[in-house]
């Protein structure tokens, strides 16, 4: 059961990175569009999705909450500004989508300005939690004792930007695959530096794990199975160079949701089993059976894959590119 | 942690909730009528029902995106700021909410796309059961976090194990009779906001002397609505007025203004409660009414605020103040509703401008109705976060300082204040333009319309002037 939970935690985690992470991107990518046409293309390729998008966030979140409300309590609370700040980025980027289209032209820019700011706040601020969980927080007898300003450290501001990067990278391969001509030429010439910049980051991320915390390592070594992860990684950014020059528009967006993935699950593996690295485990988070059972009778066995249903028929109905005159709401 | 962080989290966590609270009332509602009207306008074909729904689905769109981005703060704020609490009922409440999200708030994300954006994208059949799943959704939400805080309210099915509330009866939690009183209190709460909105906008355009087959639509439909759902809200005020006599009696002695046991009980109609002298300054009271109300008797006891510690005690003055505006705002509503139904079946509503007017004006009722009652609530339920098992002052995170507190309050302060203002002059623009100069109806059988296109701003902006 607690199994059940850690992994449906980590495939919403997942979603929520790839689904969240390529509208975000396209948030901050928005700031280097060229003409109101762009922008306009650019938000239809996300406006019917994003709500969707958002909620993976709230679904790990309440089985965070439901499954490991230790964990949940713990991390909410330590990252108390980050998160608040977090959140206050998603509402100034969310209400971007519907006000845009309201305001008078010449105070448009008001809401272009809150999606590109609220897009990059809130990605900075994830970046800094994961981070900070990676250096590794205070903890004495099992509770948190690092403060409020606990998380903050020249790292976490590093794997901040690091994440704005890798999720305009996202975002980068999701217009090529959404867009036409202008919009998908613009994205795909940043592809390149935006990949180079994540590999760099992603390397000193891993890097730094491994000098810090040593039983990473020997798990690493004790378990050479678990290099397929990074393996796969690899393969995907192979393809990605590949469907780069060969102008392909498919491509990209899964072999950079591959590399995603794939350095999500290196970064889960090198700490298991512990859910908060080094001070609590999976099962001394997890709650009692009866929340746990309750939880995947309904909606881990019968509502999640009907969940999982509907977002794709969501997707499906906004299939295909975004032209100049399709789309628009 | 220091008192202040206590009360700045408190102040934050209501202010928040009470911002969020604003757009569900509005859209669980909505979702309903743009459910009808669509199911109308598929049995009817007649245009009329079309312009209506395209008109209200703009507005719609708007509210809803504010919902959303609020609501997904409020699911955060159990841990950051109520970390114990969070913690030690994580297992009953982590659940419930997870519930709410897999079942309802997945459901309204990922039709709500479809609603505002798949018009031409999918059949008439599909683009009807997407509005549905919708509305749906809205319903399903109210529905899991009444139970949530009716568990805060009155705590069942569980037992107390190493700091943690471990469930052990779910159907208790779910099932129990104060949740069945208290999700149709609100649910209704919501349809009758929508139905006010409504007949308001009617009431509004029939002044203005424009937008005539619709504001007829909308004043009927609105009005009648109301008519009948009014009165089932008052009895269900009462019921829910019984669970809080049964299982709160300090909450109830609040609201009531009761400091003393009284035998048979007065009810205060209004005063001014004063808790340093224990009594009620300027009270006028109707003697044996309190029992007949709380306890359909003429010769109850009923307990006063004395008999509670002070430290045990809510505060006073706000569940007294509150209580009694919500049920002002539900009498009023009861008049209009009523009144002008009457007025309507006659056929003397258009002409009479004085009863316009107090529909066109009543539309803030429903949401004031809906704020003073969750205060009654929340606040009556002090000093409680779960009632009589965990205080609120042990429920907040220990280490949170009150600069960052403060520095929270103060952000969400700003952001809101700034997004609820252009919200609501977006919203306010939409309904001035009104359905007619929104929407042009495209000619019969031409099936895709671009409602949001003829809906730029600069058009608004030349009709609206
Ligand atoms: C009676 C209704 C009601 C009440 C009391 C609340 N909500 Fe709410 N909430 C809704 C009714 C609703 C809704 C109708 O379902 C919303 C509003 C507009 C919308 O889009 O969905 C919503 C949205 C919404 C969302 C965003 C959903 C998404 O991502 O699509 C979250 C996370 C919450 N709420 C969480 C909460 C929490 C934690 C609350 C209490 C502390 C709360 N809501 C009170
Ligand atoms: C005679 C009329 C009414 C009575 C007697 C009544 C009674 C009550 C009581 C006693 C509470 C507190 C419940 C608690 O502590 O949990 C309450 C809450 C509430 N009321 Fe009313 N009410 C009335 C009318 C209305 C109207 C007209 C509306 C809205 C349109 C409304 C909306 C609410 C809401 C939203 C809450 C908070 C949710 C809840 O606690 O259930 N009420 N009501
Ligand atoms: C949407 C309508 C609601 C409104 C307007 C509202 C209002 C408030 C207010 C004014 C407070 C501060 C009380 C005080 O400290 O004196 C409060 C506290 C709180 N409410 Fe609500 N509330 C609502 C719904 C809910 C729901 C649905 C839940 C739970 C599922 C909830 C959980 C809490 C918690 C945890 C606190 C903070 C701890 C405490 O003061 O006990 N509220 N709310």
């Amino acid at each position: 059961m607690i199994l059940f939970w850690v992994a449906l935690l980590a495939i919403s985690i997942s979603i929520y990175l790839l689904l969240d992470g390529f509208d975000l991107g396209v948030g901050m990518l928005f700031a280097l569009a060229r003409s109101e046409a762009d922008r306009d293309t650019m938000l239809d390729t996300v406006a019917p999705v994003w709500d969707g998008n958002e909620t993976w966030l709230v679904v790990a979140g309440v089985i965070l909450w439901g499954a490991f409300p230790l964990v949940y309590a713990t991390l909410l609370s330590a990252f108390y500004l980050p998160v608040i700040i977090m959140l206050l980025g998603l509402i100034l980027r969310g209400v971007a989508f519907e006000f845009r289209h309201r305001a008078a032209p010449k105070f448009r820019w008001i809401w272009d300005v809150s999606f590109v700011g609220g897009s990059f706040a809130a990605s900075f601020m994830q970046g800094v939690t994961v981070g900070a969980l990676v250096q590794g927080l205070k903890f004495a007898d099992g509770v948190y004792v690092g403060g409020v300003l606990g998380w903050l450290s020249p790292f976490s501001l590093l794997c901040g930007i690091g994440l704005c990067l890798g999720y305009a990278l996202l975002g980068a391969s999701w217009l090529v695959q959404k867009c036409e001509s202008g919009v998908r030429d613009t994205a795909r010439r940043q592809i390149p530096g935006l990949a180079l910049a994540v590999l760099a980051f992603l390397i000193i991320v891993f890097a730094h794990a491994l000098i810090e915390n040593l039983p990473i390592m020997h798990r690493w070594l004790d378990r050479p199975y678990l290099f397929v992860f990074p393996a796969v990684g690899a393969v995907a950014a192979v393809v990605l160079a590949t469907s780069i020059l060969h102008h392909n528009d498919r491509w990209p967006f899964a072999a950079v949701a591959v590399i995603f993935v794939a350095a999500f699950g290196t970064l889960a593996l090198s700490f298991w089993p512990y859910m908060i690295p080094f001070a609590i485990t999976i099962d001394e988070a997890a709650a009692p059976h009866a929340s746990l059972a309750f939880m995947f009778w309904g909606e881990g066995l019968f509502v999640f894959p009907l969940m999982v249903l509907y977002v794709a028929i969501g997707y499906r109905v906004f299939r295909g590119k975004v032209g100049g005159t399709a789309g628009h709401h | 942690m220091d008192a202040t962080a206590l009360l700045l989290s408190r102040i934050q966590f209501g202010f928040t909730i009470s911002f969020h609270i604003i757009f569900p009332a509005f859209t669980i509602g909505l979702a309903a009528w743009l459910t009808v009207l669509e199911a109308m306008h598929m049995r009817t074909g007649r245009p009329v029902y079309q312009a209506l729904f395209e008109f209200w689905l703009k507005i719609f769109g708007v509210a809803f995106g504010m919902g959303v981005v609020s609501g997904v703060v409020m699911g955060f704020q159990f841990g950051t700021n109520w970390s114990v609490l969070a913690k030690m009922s994580g297992p009953i409440q982590g659940p419930l909410l997870s519930y709410e999200t897999f079942t309802a708030f997945m459901l309204e994300a990922s039709f709500f796309g479809v609603l505002v954006f798949g018009r031409k994208r999918v059949p008439p059949w599909f683009y009807l059961f997407s509005t549905a799943m919708v509305s749906l959704g809205t319903t399903l939400s109210a529905f899991w976090i009444m139970v949530n805080n009716s568990w805060m309210q009155v705590p069942v099915g569980y037992v107390l194990q190493n700091g943690y509330f471990v469930p052990d009866d779910w159907t208790k939690i779910i099932f129990n009779s104060v949740v069945w009183s208290r999700f149709p209190h609100m649910l209704l709460a919501a349809y009758l906001t929508g139905t006010f909105c409504v007949a308001a906008t009617g009431a509004w355009y029939v002044l203005r002397g424009d937008n005539y087959a619709e504001s007829r639509v909308m004043l009927r439909m609105g009005l009648f609505l109301a008519a009948l759902l009014i009165p089932a809200q008052l009895v269900f005020g009462h019921l829910v007025g019984d669970y809080v006599h049964d299982y709160q009696p300090a909450k109830f002695a609040a609201i009531e203004g009761r400091w003393h046991d009284e035998r048979p009980a007065s009810e205060v109609l209004i005063g001014l409660p004063d808790p340093a002298t224990e009594s009620n300054k300027y009270e006028i009271k109707v003697p044996i009414l309190g029992s007949v109300i709380a306890s359909s008797s003429l010769t109850s006891q009923e307990v006063g605020l004395a008999d509670f510690a002070p430290q045990d005690r809510p505060p006073v003055l706000i569940p007294f103040v509150t209580f009694r505006i919500m049920v002002g705002c539900g009498l009023i509503m009861l008049a209009i509703a009523w009144f002008g139904s009457y007025l309507s079946i006659k056929r003397r509503l258009r002409r009479n401008r004085l009863m316009l007017w107090a529909i066109f004006l009543s539309f803030p009722l429903p949401f004031i109705a809906i704020l003073t009652g969750w205060y009654v609530a929340e606040v009556g339920r002090q000093p409680w976060a779960i009632y009589g098992l965990l205080r609120t002052a042990d429920a907040v995170t220990p280490f949170l300082t009150a600069p960052a507190a403060l520095t929270s309050l103060l952000l969400f302060g700003a952001v809101y204040l700034f997004i609820f203002s252009f919200g609501t002059f977006y919203i306010y623009r939409l309904l001035r333009t009104g359905p007619t100069r929104l929407v042009v109806e495209p000619p019969h059988g031409a099936s895709p319309n671009r409602p949001m296109s003829l809906a730029d701003p600069e058009l608004i902006q030349s009709a609206g002037e």
